[in-house]
């Protein structure tokens, strides 16, 4: 795969690591995204104290020495109960994100990749699914099925796939008539050799943009549902869930509805500049929405 | 035009019934019946229960009548609420949340599109950079974070505002229209900035300058139409995220509009309830995406062309 996209367009991945570093906000929506990925992946590590440890006696504290953050009604040390909980926040817009990605650009490209009749039938389909209000239905598995977090992946994720697929296709249509697409044919490669060599990696540039837009919409849909109670429960926890306690009490400890809140919004607002930043840098064409 | 607007009618139809079978198949295989959780229920009452709702007919013959009913728009009794049909609960909910979706909206509309249309007159200055940082901080801030802390502060802290109810005490449909409305400002105000900017770049424009016509009555005449078609699309999802939206600002406020019955339905496992709700408002939401759609079309006339084109 390597060397299909270098053979292509070295200088387009060059042009828009330079475009990019020049934006001051994507710069630091990437570096927050690094440190996030990091702080989540060394949490057992790093975290001041255990997931389970809890101190009745002490309840809920203001921010102190001891607690950066402060504790909850339990005791229970408030910034390594963000650092777990945005464990779960990360890993629910990853993984929801892949499986959004994996559906989508394969629909899309085998929709757009042999056209015609399959194409219409497929993009129909799509086009049904897009009038669909997913927010009830989501809410919908969630009450049927119970509040399992492996059913969250995927309801997230098979909503999010539709824009993908669309995106992707219109990518693909473009490539399918250009000559290299011809000489592979030519050189009797099958099908999917050449979607899978040459047409997808081709349509990278949009799919990485787009998926750095998805992650936080995911993110924003999962702390929707635990907030509700419909999404992630206890004992696990997410920033969703820690915002939703932390409102019951807001009046007498506002901290343990500000610091997840800050948490959220802070993540939010990286990977969107972020998003924003790549399209800009990847893709000049859909800059204007 | 008029022949595009009922063949996207007419491809409603065939979703809304998808809707209505999805739905309806779901919530029948959900585990645990809808009176499982009643274990002290001698069994002569489950079964005069079952009789009552249905629920000893074969699951196809349930789902015609219950798709002849919802097509006469009945859609039967609450499991949960006894004596009280879904009807009902929906007329007693729907103009709350309406009313809380207008305001939202005209919060949207009115600090979106000043803020937006304010950029575009100015792009790369102070007058661009501050609201569309605003508006980015309203796209990060969800709903759920936004309510609590406007709570927080003007209900509590500063005391100048009621924290809940709606329609009880003079001021309480404040908070809770800011709260609902912000998100989209802020997507809005994206919007009408894009599409400003687009439209001020072209040509008509450039003649209307050199007309002499004032930069107001450019704005106001010229540009504002086609400058807001990407606004008029945007209203269809928009609403349906309004209704979304509505099942946690009710939730937060105690505001008792159809979002809340929604997720009380939900907590209590009121399978009736949740399918003529699920029906309902999906009914609504495809409605309002038709018609933000053929709006978005009538405002644009190279669109119109087209589909006279095609048709």
């Amino acid at each position: 795969m390597a060397d299909a996209i270098e053979g292509h367009g070295s200088s387009l991945w060059k042009d828009a690591w330079i475009k990019l570093s020049k934006n001051r906000l994507a710069l630091f929506g990437l570096a927050v995204l690094i440190m996030l990925i990091l702080t989540s992946l060394l949490t057992p590590l790093i975290a001041p104290y255990g997931y389970e440890t809890q101190n009745l006696d002490m309840g809920a504290t203001a921010p102190s020495l001891q607690h950066w953050l402060g504790t909850d009604i339990f005791g229970r040390d408030m910034l390594t109960r963000i650092m777990y909980g945005g464990r779960v926040s990360l890993m629910v817009g990853f993984i929801a994100t892949a499986v959004a990605l994996v559906i989508g650009i394969l629909w899309g490209a085998i929709a757009g990749f042999f056209g015609g009749r399959l194409d219409a039938v497929m993009m129909r389909i799509v086009d049904v699914l897009y009038a669909l209000p997913f927010m009830i239905f989501i809410i919908l598995l969630m009450v049927v099925f119970g509040r399992n977090i492996l059913l969250l992946f995927l309801a997230i994720g098979a909503v999010e796939w539709l824009t993908m697929a669309r995106i992707v296709r219109s990518q693909v249509m473009a490539l399918r008539n250009q000559e290299f697409v011809e000489a592979a044919n030519s050189l009797g490669l099958s099908q999917w050799t050449i979607i899978r060599r040459h047409i997808i990696p081709n349509t990278l540039g949009p799919v990485i943009v787009y998926t750095t837009l998805t992650i936080p919409s995911v993110m924003l849909l999962e702390a929707f549902l635990s907030f509700l109670g419909l999404g992630i429960q206890p004992p696990e926890s997410s920033w969703g869930l820690l915002i939703n306690y932390g409102v019951e009490t807001m009046e007498e400890f506002p901290w343990l509805l500000i610091f997840p809140g800050i948490a959220l919004s802070l993540t939010l607002f990286a990977l969107n500049f972020l998003g924003d930043g790549l399209r800009d840098a990847l893709d000049p064409r859909t800059s204007k929405d | 035009m008029y022949r595009f607007a009922i063949s996207r009618l007419l491809q409603a139809i065939p979703v809304l019934l998808m809707v209505i079978t999805v739905t309806f198949f779901l919530v029948h295989s959900a585990p645990g019946g809808p009176f499982s959780a009643d274990k002290a229920v001698p069994p002569e009452v489950i079964k005069a229960l079952e009789e009552q709702y249905n629920l000893n007919q074969p699951v196809w013959q349930q789902y015609l009548s219950y798709l002849g009913d919802v097509i006469q728009g009945d859609f039967g009794p609450s499991f949960k609420y006894p004596g009280r049909t879904v009807n009902e609960l929906i007329t007693a909910g729907l103009p709350i949340t309406a009313e809380l979706a207008f305001y939202a909206m005209l919060v949207a509309l009115g600090v979106g599109i000043t803020a937006g249309v304010g950029a575009s007159m100015r792009p790369n200055t102070m007058q661009d950079y501050l609201p569309m940082t605003g508006a980015m901080i309203g796209i990060c801030m969800p709903s759920f974070l936004l309510g609590p802390l406007l709570v927080l502060i003007f209900g509590i802290h500063l005391d100048w505002l009621p924290v809940s109810g709606w329609g009880d005490i003079p001021g309480d449909k404040i908070l809770p229209s800011i709260t609902l409305g912000t998100g989209y400002a802020a997507y809005i105000a994206r919007l009408s900035r894009g599409g400003m900017l687009e439209v001020l770049s072209q040509d008509y424009i450039r003649t209307a300058r050199a007309k002499g016509l004032s930069e107001r009555l450019i704005i106001v005449k010229h540009a504002l139409r086609g400058g807001l078609i990407p606004v008029v699309a945007f209203l269809g999802p928009a609403f349906a995220g309004l209704l979304a939206g509505s099942f946690v600002v009710e939730t937060i406020f105690q505001i008792p509009g159809l979002g809340r019955f929604y997720v009380q339905a939900a907590f209590n496992r009121d399978y009736t309830l949740i399918l003529g709700m699920t029906i309902f408002l999906s009914t609504l939401i495809i409605l309002f995406n038709l018609l933000s759609d053929i709006l978005a079309i009538w405002l644009n006339p190279k669109l119109r062309q087209e589909i006279r084109g095609t048709n």
